[in-house]
């Protein structure tokens, strides 16, 4: 079995991000950029998979510019075979990219395709969902244990106040969540050897998929800031402050 | 056009998250809410009075049972072309479903909103809440997720909407419910809790979430964690506030043994007033914490509970 893993090059994860001052989005120039840890964890079980004889090749892809290339070689240093880059550098939207990444599924015909949760710098937790919608097949969501079986797939997710099991037909789509794994330290030989694995680049005109986006975005501003408050001395007054001044008890 | 929110259940219960979804839906016009289940009719009694809404469809079907998104999402689009918006609360439920109701309509989602500017303009957090984006959408139908904590609750009672009957789904044949384990608590829902007591690494081990328990008893409020405290193994996943947890918006939050992470503060810092427990007092969390107290929290918290 084929499995397909997608993966985003966003600001990494221990950047503070800025609104731009012009209010169009936020600075993303000299910053540090990494794959989602999301998706990292999504290769890491695809690998994982394949080390348990589960899978037969791993092949993750990715959608943007050039340099997601970096990510991609990310991935192929963690254990994946080859990679694939639909190059653009048109903003590209969740419902562009499920529409990319199933035209990328009809080629590669993958058993399982497996995907971040959401993406941590647009946080919008949609492109998995809209992918298996356009593909008609399963969504194992939130994943937290991931089991394939015979022509199926048993997925563990985790949903609000505990968990749930369901089994979907292969091909299906998993997005991964925080508990799946805990992804590889990447070695160095690895990444001298993923430099060697090959790394296909195709354009999306090459699909026919309109990219166009479909949400504006009018405006992009910090929240407002929460003051911070007073240091207490004591159990004592901190009870007075509750009961008196905040009056929350 | 009227709007069309997804109840979020159990079959027997009408969740508290729906609520706040209905409030943020009468801000954009009449309110139906869909109740999709499997012997569901007194989900549908509730939520026909739930103030504001006008009318509550049920669709009662083995298929729809345990909301399998496969089985929903086309029921629900069969219903959109009557709606200028399908909401749904920002719950796993919520987030499961309406993506692939917005793909098979081919809409662009909107997620978890906190603000309604328009009824085609919305803000929602990126970066982890760091940023607020303000998106417009120009799609038809727009389906968009709710952020409970940044909208007040509708009045559970109150209304009278008729209950329409109407035709249930088919099973997609993809993907079968296999079970659930869902954690039985005594204590309020989390998302919900007038008063969250939330423990961090600080606590040192799961036993020790007894000295948080014996003051969230005190003070009838819900328990959560960090996630550093819910990775080290000390309590459920379930418990855990944050960007990639649970949001909530508390009257009363009283984070203890957290140091503050960013990942953290998104899940948190909405709540009203914020309390910080730590023993370092450069901690992070003091910088959003209305009253910080410095000190052993072994000691301190005791001693809270003992004074109230």
């Amino acid at each position: 079995m084929k499995v397909l893993v997608a993966v985003k090059r966003v600001v990494d994860y221990n950047v503070k991000v800025r609104p731009k001052a012009d209010g169009t989005g936020v600075e993303t120039a000299n910053v540090k950029m990494s794959m989602n840890p999301f998706d990292e964890i999504a290769v890491e079980e695809a690998v994982r998979l394949q080390e348990a004889g589960k899978a037969s090749e791993v092949v993750v892809v990715s959608l943007g510019v050039s340099a997601c290339q970096d990510t991609l070689r990310t991935a192929l240093a963690m254990g994946a075979d080859r990679a694939i880059l639909v190059e653009t550098d048109a903003e590209l939207q969740p419902l562009a990219v499920a529409k990319l990444l199933k035209a990328v599924v009809d080629k590669e015909q993958p058993g399982l395709v497996i995907l971040g949760k959401q993406a941590i710098d647009d946080d919008c937790n949609q492109t998995g969902q809209m992918l298996a919608a356009l593909l008609g097949c399963g969504q194992g969501t939130f994943a937290s244990k991931v089991e394939p079986g015979d022509g199926l797939v048993t997925v563990t997710r985790e949903v609000d106040g505990g968990a749930e099991t369901v089994e979907l037909k292969l091909p299906a789509v998993i997005t991964s969540d925080l508990r799946l794994n805990e992804p590889r330290y990447v070695k160095l030989p690895n990444i001298m050897k993923a430099k060697k694995k090959p790394l296909e680049v195709l354009k999306p005109e090459a699909f026919g998929v309109d990219v166009t986006p479909r949400l504006k975005t009018l405006k992009v501003a910090e929240p407002p800031k929460r003051a911070g408050g007073v240091k207490v001395a004591s159990v004592a007054e901190l009870v007075d402050k509750l009961k008196n001044v905040a009056q929350v008890l | 056009m009227a709007v069309l929110v997804i109840a979020e259940h159990d079959n027997a219960v009408l969740k508290a998250a729906t609520l706040n979804t209905v409030t943020a839906a009468a801000g954009l016009g009449e309110v139906h809410v869909l109740v999709a289940g499997q012997g569901c009719g007194a989900v549908a009694e509730a939520a026909a009075q739930v103030a504001g809404v006008s009318k509550v469809l049920l669709a009662d079907d083995a298929a729809l049972a345990h909301a399998l998104a496969e089985n929903l999402a086309p029921l629900v689009t069969g219903l959109a072309g009557g709606y200028s918006h399908v909401l749904a609360p920002a719950t796993a439920a919520g987030k499961n479903v309406a993506p692939r109701i917005a793909a098979l309509l081919d809409v662009a989602p909107v997620s978890d909103i906190i603000e309604i500017v328009s009824p085609d303009t919305f803000v929602r957090p990126i970066y982890a809440g760091n940023v607020l984006a303000t998106v417009q959408s120009a799609d038809p139908v727009k389906v968009v997720t709710v952020r409970g904590t940044a909208f007040a609750a509708a009045a559970a009672s109150g209304g009278s909407a008729p209950i329409e009957r109407i035709s249930g789904a088919a099973d997609s044949g993809v993907a079968r419910f296999v079970g659930q384990e869902i954690m039985k608590s005594e204590r309020p829902e989390l998302t919900s809790a007038r008063v969250v007591v939330s423990g961090g690494r600080g606590l040192g081990s799961g036993e020790n979430f007894a000295i948080l328990e014996a003051l969230a008893d005190k003070l009838g409020a819900a328990v959560g964690a960090s996630r550093a405290a819910v990775d080290a193994g000390f309590v459920p996943n379930d418990y855990q506030v944050g960007q990639t947890g649970k949001i909530v918006a508390p009257q009363l939050y009283i984070a203890v043994g957290i140091s503050g992470a960013i990942q953290h503060l998104a899940g948190m810092k909405d709540s009203k007033v914020i309390v910080a427990i730590n023993k370092d007092e450069e901690a992070p969390i003091f910088q959003v914490a209305d009253y910080g107290l410095v000190g052993d929290l072994f000691q301190l918290v005791p001693e809270l509970t003992q004074s109230l």
